[in-house]
């Protein structure tokens, strides 16, 4: 059995998604960073952007964060975000909508927002 | 249908009426602290696991930050303040009011300046109509607030704790809610949120003297700390919120409930009076029939002779 490790994907107001993985890539503010198992401790600040969990089953999860913090310690990763969907649950339709909005608006911050649900809806 | 007898029935159907209306604003509320009690628990793990990460930031680094620093002579603090917006819940409103009134007294006799921000229309109407200055006011979320309301009213204070306190910043920041214990018992709490002593919420994380481990930080355990701090304010503060929440509809169960049960007692009183009322009427009216039919018989037996 390959090694795993523990993830909990936790919003500010519900738990997301919890379980095992082998690999978790997430975008902090310095770049995109890979954790696996028995990764050294970390604690890291996230950007907007997609977490790809691939599943010790062989699945991936993918889920839009915004906003949140990353920490991995004894083969336990948590990430927190103050707004996470995964990707099956993002309206397509609506984020389109949104994108519009934010760019007739000119909200660059309600655009990426926009722009990270709309790609990892895409890679559902 | 005597005049008393009358007045009775109508007191019974309008108590009836409100009865039903008591037992029915009960029955909302109930279902209502069930939900908000759940939304607390659904918030619990991203605030444990914040916790964690900000008692690894502080004892892990040896970073200062003007959210975990004392000031050595406080000179301001501001008090938030949570109550509802509606009444209806008995107690619930005037004893977090009272909480914060003692909290600001005691503030004051230390020589602090006292800023109040206040969350909930009862508590601003109890402020205005005393002509108190509310430094900042917020109203129309707290049956149900969410992760965005809080994040609104932890913005004005944060902002106003990184201020220099000669520009009108505050050195402190206290809280004032109700803790939801449990369905019968919800008490008036203070605590000070800021500046955090990292002692306290490293008994929190970490009770059983686990030891955290020494982690990375990435990009530096200053950018995380600062980006850790009000996100971890701002979660104490949605905490807070929902307990207010789930706590208020709990009293205003409560007091629904016995509203509902003193309508009861009244109207069994009520039905014991109008009973006696009826009662008597009848009783007079067979008295008014015999002595009417003995004038009768008297006259009738006269008139014989």
């Amino acid at each position: 059995m390959a090694a795993e490790l523990h993830v909990e994907l936790v919003a500010a107001d519900r738990q997301v998604w919890s379980g095992e993985a082998t690999l978790v890539v997430a975008r902090t503010t310095s770049g995109d960073i890979g954790v696996m198992p028995g990764h050294q401790p970390l604690l890291g600040v996230l950007e907007s952007g997609p977490v790809t969990i691939r599943t010790s089953d062989g699945g991936t999860v993918v889920a839009a964060v915004h906003g949140g913090f990353i920490s991995f310690a004894d083969n336990k990763l948590s990430l927190l975000a103050e707004i996470a969907e995964l990707s099956d649950e993002i309206d397509v339709q609506r984020v389109e909508r949104e994108l519009e909005q934010a760019k007739a608006a000119g909200d660059a911050s309600a655009e990426r927002a926009a722009d990270v649900r709309l790609r990892a809806a895409a890679t559902n | 249908m005597g005049a008393q007898l009358r007045v009775y029935k109508r007191r019974i159907r309008s108590v009836t009426a409100t009865k039903k209306i008591t037992k029915a604003m009960e029955m909302i509320a109930a279902s209502r602290v069930v939900k908000a009690h759940r939304k607390v628990q659904a918030s619990t793990p991203y605030a444990k696991e914040l916790t964690r990460a900000v008692t690894a930031v502080g004892t892990g680094s040896n970073t200062k930050h003007p959210l975990t620093t004392e000031a050595e002579t406080p000179t301001r603090s501001a008090v938030l303040l949570l109550t509802s917006d509606r009444g209806l819940a008995g107690a619930f409103n005037s004893n977090a009011i009272k909480a914060a009134e003692q909290l600001t007294a005691r503030l004051v006799a230390e020589g602090k300046e006292v800023d109040t921000y206040i969350v909930g229309r009862r508590g601003v109407a109890h402020y205005n109509f005393r002509e108190r200055k509310i430094s900042e006011q917020w109203t129309g979320f707290t049956d149900e607030p969410t992760y965005a309301d809080a994040k609104k009213v932890a913005g004005p204070l944060i902002e106003a704790i990184e201020k220099d306190t000669a520009e009108g910043g505050v050195d402190e920041l206290h809280i004032v809610y109700t803790e939801f214990v449990s369905m019968m018992t919800q008490t008036p709490v203070d605590s000070r949120l800021l500046p955090l002593s990292l002692e306290e919420v490293a008994e929190e994380a970490a009770p059983q003297g686990e030891i955290l481990p020494l982690y990375d930080f990435e990009p530096s355990a200053e950018d995380v700390l600062d980006a850790l701090l009000p996100r971890y304010v701002e979660s104490r503060i949605y905490n807070a919120l929902l307990q207010s929440a789930a706590s208020k509809h709990a009293a205003t169960r409560r007091a629904m409930k016995s509203a509902t049960d003193n309508a009861g007692d009244l109207i069994t009183t009520l039905s014991r009076l109008a009973n006696a009322a009826r009662q008597a009427e009848i009783t007079q009216e067979i008295s008014e029939i015999v002595g009417g039919s003995a004038a009768l018989a008297d006259a009738t037996a006269g008139s014989d002779k």
